[in-house]
């Protein structure tokens, strides 16, 4: 078969963009071995940051699911005025600079804050606390859950539903047995990018809780402390080489979860 | 298993006024246990929303639907049952069975109780429709026939007290399509239950109902059982929509032929194989009408093998063309010119003998 000579600059194209996101991972590893890596977990500050990652991005994502999964489904399911002004309102923070984030959030919820009274009042502190962590988190992370499960809500057929709730099944029950699992994909996929952005959230966690080891130093912000530190670079690499695989693993596993997907076999391009 | 509900057999009435794209539908409708009924039109005529209406998936502007006493939807009195307090059976035109769930996951769908009672319940509904080979399957993985037994069996497994059908025919192809009419029928019989049934198809209508509706534009146009409409359309949209006649016999095979004979006496020839009661087909167009009386075989230069003795019963001219309702004492229909009919001098009592083909007459097999 003939190839014309866009096959082959896209060819090289696709090569290029392979190899240049691979490289600085790649470079990593290199640069840390086996029994560094182990060490470096097991150094106190370090695995204090790991764990204090996983356990506030797992709470920041359970909020995102539990919350985000009926509102992503009512924004598919319902056309009413102004649906598109929310629909860019949940995807604003998907484009915000994550400094301005942190900086918006203090703005909200800070001591000085709008709502900041409120909160004191309600007996709850964010600043310098891991649950000022938690917002952030989520604050960045939701657009990611969100889209995708509006998407994957929207593209659900409206007659799955129509004949649970004729079978006997009430909204609420339609929405668990027949919505969730037809969106499955879509929802895993979210899941996945919304769990890898808090993973990696730096600056609005850094702006609006702080950098306190043990509290609200995460793993991303524990590494530039790391990093920072005279002789601290090898410590920085080590524990990035852990979170590489840490969101490996997660990418990996959600998206193998949440398989099962239409194959998409007709039009694919031929170049 | 038997998929009757005794205690439910009231009659369905059902009167919607609401706004649709284009046109408003307004119609009102009502089906008793026993005796379906279809509603007839093109499609964008209405008459799924007419169906969505009386499920409770639709909210009209105006209109009642009541379920013998119970009062399903009453836009003056502010009452609208959501669907799964209606509970109808729904069979959707495409079915829309659960992809992910098995075949007898998704007739349990509607079942209540522990888990092992909606199992065994789902898995005697799929043996009822001879698919019980099917209860691991996924429907993706199912052919067409099977996937409407499966949602047959579901629509039907919760003893719905209505039944409402879109289309139930348009996703089969024609043999498939043959079986599922057995099955219908055999489902309606069973069922004492009211039935609405939505179709674009007089001859399906013709072959499953006991009483039409023919909808245009979200109005009714006409109603009334097959044969009338087909004898005496209101007009050229219900003529050239209104068709083929049904007629019962008991068919028996004759060499390469079948001959069917029919209560009152008649016989006909079809090309179709059948045995046993059948139910016959022919559409107006095809039957041609000669004056006088019999003979009752073909003479030797005539390929046409029917010819039935019969009595106009009615002549409705419609433009150029004619629709002439025959006793033979079934009623039957014909459609010749009006030039034809002046000629004959057709008027009611006249005998006559209508002829035509045998492969324009169409078996199905009754269960």
């Amino acid at each position: 078969m003939r190839r014309s000579w866009f096959a082959g600059v896209a060819f090289v194209a696709a090569l290029a963009t392979v190899a240049f996101l691979l490289v600085p991972i790649v470079a990593v590893f290199a640069n840390v071995s086996p029994s560094r890596l182990i060490d470096a977990l097991g150094e106190e500050s370090s695995r204090e940051a790991l764990l204090l990652s996983l356990k506030t991005t797992l709470i920041a994502l359970a909020i995102v699911i539990v919350v985000g999964t009926p509102t992503a489904y009512l924004l598919a399911a319902r056309d009413f005025p102004g649906r598109s002004v929310v629909l860019t309102i949940i995807e604003l923070p998907l484009v915000m600079p994550p400094a301005v984030a942190g900086i918006a959030l203090l703005a909200a919820f800070g001591p000085k804050g709008i709502l900041g009274g409120w909160v004191s009042d309600a007996g709850i502190e964010l600043v310098f606390q891991t649950a000022g962590v938690v917002v952030a988190l989520v604050f960045v992370s939701a657009p990611f859950f969100l889209r995708q499960a509006v998407a994957a809500f929207a593209a659900v057929d409206g007659r799955l539903l129509e004949a649970a709730r004729t079978l006997g099944a009430g909204p609420f029950r339609a929405f668990v047995t027949v919505a969730v699992p037809s969106a499955r994909g879509g929802l895993a996929s979210g899941v996945a990018l919304s769990w890898g952005r808090a993973l990696g959230e730096f600056g609005a966690t850094l702006l609006f809780a702080g950098s306190l080891q043990g509290v609200t130093r995460t793993a991303p912000l524990a590494i530039f402390s790391d990093f920072a530190e005279p002789g601290g670079f090898v410590s920085a690499l080590a524990l990035s080489a852990v979170l590489i695989l840490v969101s490996a693993a997660l990418l990996l596993g959600v998206k193998l979860l949440g398989g099962d997907r239409p194959e998409v076999d007709e039009g694919t391009a031929r170049l | 298993m038997s998929i009757d509900s005794p205690t439910r057999t009231a009659t369905l009435g059902a009167l919607v006024r609401t706004p649709l794209r284009g046109f408003d539908l307004d119609l009102q409708v009502a089906a008793v246990p026993g005796r379906p009924l279809a509603l007839v039109g093109r499609s964008g005529s209405g008459k799924t929303s007419m169906l969505r209406a009386i499920a409770g998936l639709l909210s009209p502007q105006e209109g009642r639907v009541e379920l013998g006493d119970s009062v399903w939807l009453d836009t003056e009195r502010g009452i609208d049952l959501a669907p799964e307090r209606r509970g109808c059976g729904f069979l959707f035109q495409d079915y829309a069975l659960f992809p992910r769930m098995s075949g007898w996951r998704n007739v349990a769908y509607g079942i209540g109780g522990p888990r092992r009672a909606r199992r065994e319940a789902a898995l005697a509904m799929l043996e009822r429709f001879g698919v019980a080979a099917l209860a691991e399957a996924r429907p993706p993985t199912m052919s067409g026939g099977e996937r409407q037994r499966v949602a047959l069996a579901r629509a039907l497994a919760a003893r719905p007290p209505v039944l409402l059908l879109d289309e139930p025919l348009a996703a089969l192809d024609s043999t498939t399509r043959r079986e599922a009419i057995g099955e219908l029928r055999a489902v309606f019989a069973e069922t004492a239950t009211p039935a609405v049934l939505v179709t674009h198809s007089f001859e399906e209508a013709a072959v499953l109902a006991g009483e039409l509706v023919v909808i245009d534009a979200g109005r009714e146009v006409q109603r009334g059982s097959a044969a009338a409409i087909s004898a005496a359309p209101a007009s050229a949209f219900v003529a050239d929509f209104a068709g083929a006649v049904v007629l019962r016999g008991e068919a028996s095979g004759e060499g390469d032929l079948t001959l069917v004979r029919l209560p009152g006496g008649g016989e006909v020839w079809s090309a179709d194989r059948a045995r046993g009661p059948v139910s016959l087909s022919v559409f107006p167009w095809e039957i041609s009408i000669e004056a006088g009386e019999l003979p009752p075989t073909a003479g030797p230069g005539d390929s046409r093998l029917n010819r039935l003795s019969c009595e106009v019963t009615t002549v409705t001219t419609i433009g150029s063309r004619a629709r002439v309702g025959l006793a033979a004492p079934e009623l039957l229909v014909a459609e010749v010119t009006a030039v034809s009919a002046a000629r004959l001098g057709l008027r009611a009592g006249t005998p006559v003998v209508a002829v035509w083909k045998a492969t324009a007459t169409r078996l199905i097999a009754d269960v």
